[in-house]
């Protein structure tokens, strides 16, 4: 089993007069396979700690442990178990996902006889017989970053980082590679960052909330619902609230032009969906999304969850 | 498991040298236009008396555009496709890299060299150990000239940041030094000038040791001891500031 343990990581960059900090003294441990989403706006650092784990980057305090390796010390002989998928990473233009694989692996230290296996392998296993002697300046960006996962998959890595593998594809290329995903995080762990709250949702057995270089939360998605006040969501338009606003006290509204939602915990969110059907209005009642956690520990940073309605 | 050095300074060789000519043979004819224009300007003007020399040149300008062309050809796989953060994250040792990426150089150069010793063969008519000499001095500016261009290529952040440095490295190493013809054809005081390139010592020596120029033993000595501190300073430079793990 896979392990990535971290110890008050953080990071500043220092520019000509001035620094910022990256990274705030981030701890965390996971210790079984499956994907572990950091999810977090751009800037957040998410990119930050995919480095300093995948021994890129020297952290400027803390450490981390990969598979009970220090990342300081032991460099080494973490990169023969990890591989990285770095954001806006391209496959080489000149070359065609075969070559690019293969190279890769020979770079890995693989011989070019278990390279050209591994690399076969690899285009097998992503379908992608059919383009793997095309140059890669040809394919479409869906394909290109099948290409680059397959890069990654088709080593011996145990721990894969995938820094936003999905950004900038069509819905289509992205539940390609959310499947794909899927099918390696049985025997992986994989650390996946992402700023789409809905592949986090979808891909994710843990998932952690990065604000401005601060590690906020962290859980299964059950768990983080159960970190915040509200835990359901119900929506109706707007032009109902008005009828209902005397049961509203406990709970936080988002009041859209069209739709309004209403969060609230479960007591509450009874209480409101009785008094929704009693008048007779239309309403949907769910489980708060990962989206409405991570905007209230994104709002909770800026002081922006203070007022409730 | 057991970590093959030879796979690892291969996938240089075959992602910047061996597919990139596959895929786009007119760079090679690239590589060839500075040197053998050069090497055609300086014969016909100097009616044919220089073409020696002129070749020598060729093969040192062939050599040393190429070293400094590694900065520009690794700011892209880093910077443009992000392929060298892939490879930090991997087994691969950076001597390994930066071995293999230099070694593709010199193959992706192969193609000029070839025909240049072709000519050599013909125009000069040297002994195997003034064309041994005269080949490890031209090596030797090639090794500084890639470790300048690794070097800078580990601080760059774009490729046209890469152009600047490619540029103003490749007047110094290139243009400045008398590499086709023989370094007293400059005016003195001028000459002086010449020796701030480390190229000019390495172009003295091959040209001694193929009987272009004369030199004295001191001369050579002098030569020979400052392309060598030349190399072990650029070495040690880039060896103390190349970035692998940032930072």
């Amino acid at each position: 089993m896979n392990s990535i343990e971290c110890f008050n990581l953080s990071k500043t960059y220092r520019g000509k007069g001035e620094s910022k900090e990256a990274l705030k003294n981030v701890s965390f441990s996971i210790n079984s396979n499956g994907v572990f989403a950091i999810i977090g706006k751009n800037g957040a650092g998410k990119t930050t700690l995919v480095r300093i784990l995948a021994t890129q980057l020297m952290p400027s305090s803390g450490t981390a442990k990969i598979n009970g390796l220090d990342i300081i010390t032991d460099e080494k002989k973490i990169r023969s178990q990890i591989a990285i998928l770095p954001q806006e990473a391209k496959p080489v233009p000149w070359m065609n996902p075969r070559q690019n694989i293969f190279s890769y692996m020979l770079w890995r230290g693989f011989t070019p006889k278990e390279a050209i296996a591994r690399a076969d392998k690899a285009i097998k296993y992503m379908h992608l017989e059919k383009v793997a002697k095309e140059k890669n300046e040809s394919l479409s960006g869906g394909m290109k970053r099948k290409v680059l996962l397959a890069t990654v998959l088709a080593s011996e890595a145990e721990i894969i980082f995938l820094d936003e593998p999905t950004i900038g594809l069509d819905p289509i290329s992205r539940v390609e590679i959310w499947n794909i995903i899927k099918k390696l995080k049985k025997d992986h762990l994989i650390l996946l960052t992402t700023h789409y709250l809905e592949e986090a949702e979808e891909l994710a057995d843990k998932i952690a909330i990065l604000n401005n270089g601060r590690l906020v939360a962290m859980g299964t998605l059950e768990e983080l619902r159960h970190k915040i006040p509200y835990q359901y969501s119900i929506m109706t338009y707007t032009k109902n609230i008005k009828k209902i606003r005397a049961s509203l006290s406990g709970c936080k509204v988002v009041k859209g032009k069209e739709k309004t939602q209403i969060l609230a915990n479960k007591e509450i969110a009874n209480r409101i969906t009785t008094l929704l059907v009693k008048k007779n209005m239309v309403f949907s009642r769910s489980p708060v999304s990962l989206y409405d956690i991570f905007y209230y520990f994104a709002r909770t940073e800026i002081g922006e969850n203070d007022e409730e309605e | 498991m057991r970590r093959s050095s030879i796979s690892q300074i291969y996938a240089g060789v075959l992602v910047n040298a061996i597919y990139a000519m596959e895929n786009y043979p007119i760079m090679l004819l690239n590589s060839m236009l500075m040197p053998f224009s050069m090497l055609v300007v300086i014969t016909l003007a100097s009616r044919g008396a220089l073409i020696g020399v002129s070749i020598l040149g060729a093969f040192i300008s062939a050599l040393v555009s190429n070293g400094i062309l590694l900065q520009a050809d690794i700011s892209h796989l880093k910077n443009d496709l992000k392929l060298q953060e892939m490879i930090v994250s991997s087994p691969t040792p950076q001597i390994n890299y930066v071995l293999g990426m230099a070694l593709s150089e010199l193959v992706y150069t192969s193609p000029t060299l070839l025909v240049l010793f072709v000519l050599a063969l013909l125009f000069i008519h040297a002994s195997i150990v003034g064309a041994a000499i005269a080949a490890l001095a031209i090596l030797l500016i090639f090794v500084i000239a890639t470790a300048i261009g690794y070097m800078f290529s580990t601080f760059s952040l774009d490729i046209i940041q890469t152009w600047g440095f490619a540029g103003m490295i490749s007047i110094i190493f290139s243009t400045l030094p008398p590499v086709f013809y023989p370094i007293t054809y400059i005016p003195m005081p001028y000459r002086y000038f010449a020796y701030l390139s480390p190229t000019t010592y390495a172009a003295e020596i091959a040209q001694n040791a193929i009987g272009f120029i004369s030199l004295t033993p001191l001369n050579i000595a002098i030569d020979w001891a400052v392309l060598l501190a030349i190399l072990f300073v650029t070495l040690a430079v880039a060896i103390k500031m190349s970035r692998w793990r940032e930072m």
